[in-house]
């Protein structure tokens, strides 16, 4: 019972998948019955010509044949609009790995002290109130304007909305901690740092990694719109240039490995969120 | 004049009472004394304050009137020279049974080697019977098995003093009882001082040199101090035969059943609060209450100094 439960969701999926390709394929499919023009001239003149010159919806097949290429040379740079798509995924890593461990420098030690003092909380929580609702996007003409500087902007970005869901969990992780645990530090005679490294930061590590994960994941969706923005490099750019080239296939492509790229980002700090997780 | 070990004098805890309410006391002018190597229990029914005494013993609450004194210091803050088992085991989840104990070592001796940790802190725990659960963690042990290694956390700092909120609360009494031995055991040949919160009359007849009786809050009072006169050579197993274990029992229970109640009412104000009756059921058919005065008996405490007194015996 157990070992077929175990089978049955990995081939459902495939299952899945194969009726969504078919779905995908029989949608695209040139309409090879539909044609008003007679079958050898269209076949004298080739398909797209048949069905009006459009340039169609890509198939399966297309699609696949692209990521192959894309996979047989991932890395390849030939000037500005011609990078390879695993170049431009590597930019856009970078900056959200960047912006990332900036907020996490900023969110962890101000998430603590918020955390540990009522009187911080209470004395910045309605900044913390007006600035997390303001979606990131919007910061940028303001980081554009006083950094002057395209690539740090989109940087920024990338921080400021990292920022406060790390911010908020690490100050709800480290006020939450048990009160007995922080008094059997106390009739240890536990020092104070060594508290907060030993005592509270374990005990508020699962929240905090939360946080981790849903800025992560903020991140991961943000800095496509950024890129688009600002141009240059980078996934979001690579997408904008594809829709100016009309090339569908491309962009298909890309938003693929935009999804390959965040379930990996977020399987990674699910991951050490279970390492730090505890259980009662 | 020798001094207690551990001193209560007018012990005061009141709560600010919420919206413009009188001030709730929880207790009020608590006088007692416990000695070095005196093992006492604190009897009372839920709610009474007990353990916001233990709190305010072990530092971690102040109280609002009166002080106490260890070993001829006023406790003023948590301190390694008081272990504490608390009643909900409080043991830190993400680390391991050793890991545990070996937080308090650490803290109580910090230039030792890790070496040095990790041994002593499983001498502790083997003296529980926990030696093949070292590497455990907390939500992998039982009931019983936390509850123990909390206890060996407590008496691996070698504390001056044990204090114990209800340890063995949440037991089963099977469990409850094992344990029970095993304390009886370790405090026998170590002979620590305790003071030690239980619900459980037996719990504290087997355990303990004197039982506080503490009547029902608000404006809880130490209504009685009974000495358990029972050869300190005690088992669980052969304590019943003794002839004034009854009598004691049922000194202990009449007062949790009947008097605790009516104690608060009728005889506040009556009687000396610096001096609660020193009760020894079982000695001589009858339940005898003796005045503290009159007290001759080694194991009494020696008379308290009167507030007067008691700025220069600090
Ligand atoms: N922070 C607080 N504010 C107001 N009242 C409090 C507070 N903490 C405790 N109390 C009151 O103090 C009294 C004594 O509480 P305490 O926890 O010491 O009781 P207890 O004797 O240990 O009871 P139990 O046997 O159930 O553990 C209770 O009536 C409780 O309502
Ligand atoms: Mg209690």
């Amino acid at each position: 019972m157990k070992t077929e439960r175990v089978w049955l969701a990995p081939v459902l999926s495939a299952l899945f998948f194969a009726v969504f390709v078919g779905i995908w394929h029989l949608a695209t499919v040139k309409p090879v019955g539909e044609v008003v023009v007679d079958p050898e001239y269209a076949a004298l003149i080739g398909a797209a010509a048949a069905t009006g010159g459009q340039s169609a919806m890509p198939g399966p097949g297309d699609v696949a044949s692209t990521i192959w290429q894309h996979l047989r040379d991932p890395f390849y740079d030939r000037g500005t609009n011609d990078k390879g798509i695993g170049t431009q995924l590597v930019y856009s890593i970078g900056r959200v790995l960047t912006g990332f461990a900036l907020a996490a420098l900023v969110a962890i030690p101000l998430g603590f002290v918020i955390g540990m003092s009522p009187l911080v909380y209470k004395a910045l929580d309605p900044f913390i109130q007006i600035l997390k609702p303001i979606s990131p996007l919007a910061w940028m003409p303001l980081a554009l304007y006083t950094i002057k500087d395209s690539n740090i902007s989109a940087v920024f970005v990338i921080f400021i909305c990292s920022l406060w869901p790390m911010l908020v969990n690490t100050a709800f992780g480290v006020a939450s901690v048990r009160k007995d645990w922080l008094n059997v530090a106390r009739t240890l005679e536990v020092p104070r740092l060594r508290t907060a490294f030993r005592v509270i930061l374990p005990a508020a590590a699962p929240t905090l990694m939360t946080g981790m994960r849903i800025s992560i994941g903020i991140a991961w969706l943000v800095i496509v719109a950024a890129e688009m923005l600002v141009g240059g490099t980078g996934i979001g750019y690579f997408v904008w240039n594809e829709w100016n080239n009309l090339s569908i296939t491309n962009i298909i492509t890309a938003i693929l490995f935009i999804g390959l790229v965040g379930m990996v980002l977020d399987s990674l700090l699910a991951q050490l969120t279970r390492a730090v997780t505890y259980k009662e | 004049m020798s001094q207690p070990f551990l001193k209560i004098e007018g012990l005061t805890k009141r709560y600010p009472g919420a919206g413009g309410k009188s001030d709730f006391t929880v207790f009020e002018n608590l006088f007692f004394g416990i000695e070095k190597g005196e093992f006492a229990c604190i009897i009372g029914h839920s709610g009474c304050g007990k353990t916001t005494i233990l709190n305010v013993l072990a530092g971690l609450e102040a109280a609002t009137e009166g002080v106490a004194v260890m070993d001829g210091r006023e406790i003023s803050g948590p301190s390694l020279e008081r272990g504490v088992v608390f009643q909900s085991h409080a043991l830190l989840p993400w680390l391991s049974a050793l890991g545990n104990v070996a937080f308090g070592v650490r803290s109580r001796w910090p230039r030792w080697s890790a070496k040095q940790v990790e041994a002593h802190s499983t001498r502790y725990l083997e003296m529980v019977h926990l030696g093949a659960a070292l590497h455990k963690k907390p939500a992998e042990l039982s009931g019983g098995m936390k509850q123990r290694v909390g206890i060996a956390r407590a008496f691996a700092i070698e504390p001056k003093m044990l204090l114990l909120d209800e340890p063995f609360g949440a037991l089963d009494a099977l469990t409850r009882g094992s344990i029970q031995d095993e304390l009886l055991a370790i405090v026998q040949a170590t002979h620590q001082t305790v003071f030690m919160i239980t619900h459980d009359v037996d719990e504290a007849i087997l355990l303990a040199d004197k039982v506080l009786l503490m009547s029902n809050g608000p404006y809880a009072r130490i209504a009685e101090i009974v000495e358990i006169t029972i050869p300190r050579e005690r088992t669980r197993a052969t304590i019943h035969h003794d002839p004034q274990y009854y009598r004691i029992r049922n000194h202990l229970v009449d007062f949790l059943v009947n008097r605790s109640k009516t104690y608060a009412n009728e005889e506040r104000g009556r009687g000396d609060p610096l001096h609660p009756p020193i009760v020894r059921p079982g000695l001589e058919g009858s339940a005898q209450v003796v005045a503290l005065a009159k007290a001759a008996a080694p194991v009494a405490s020696p008379p308290l100094p009167s507030p007067a007194v008691r700025n220069r015996s600090n």
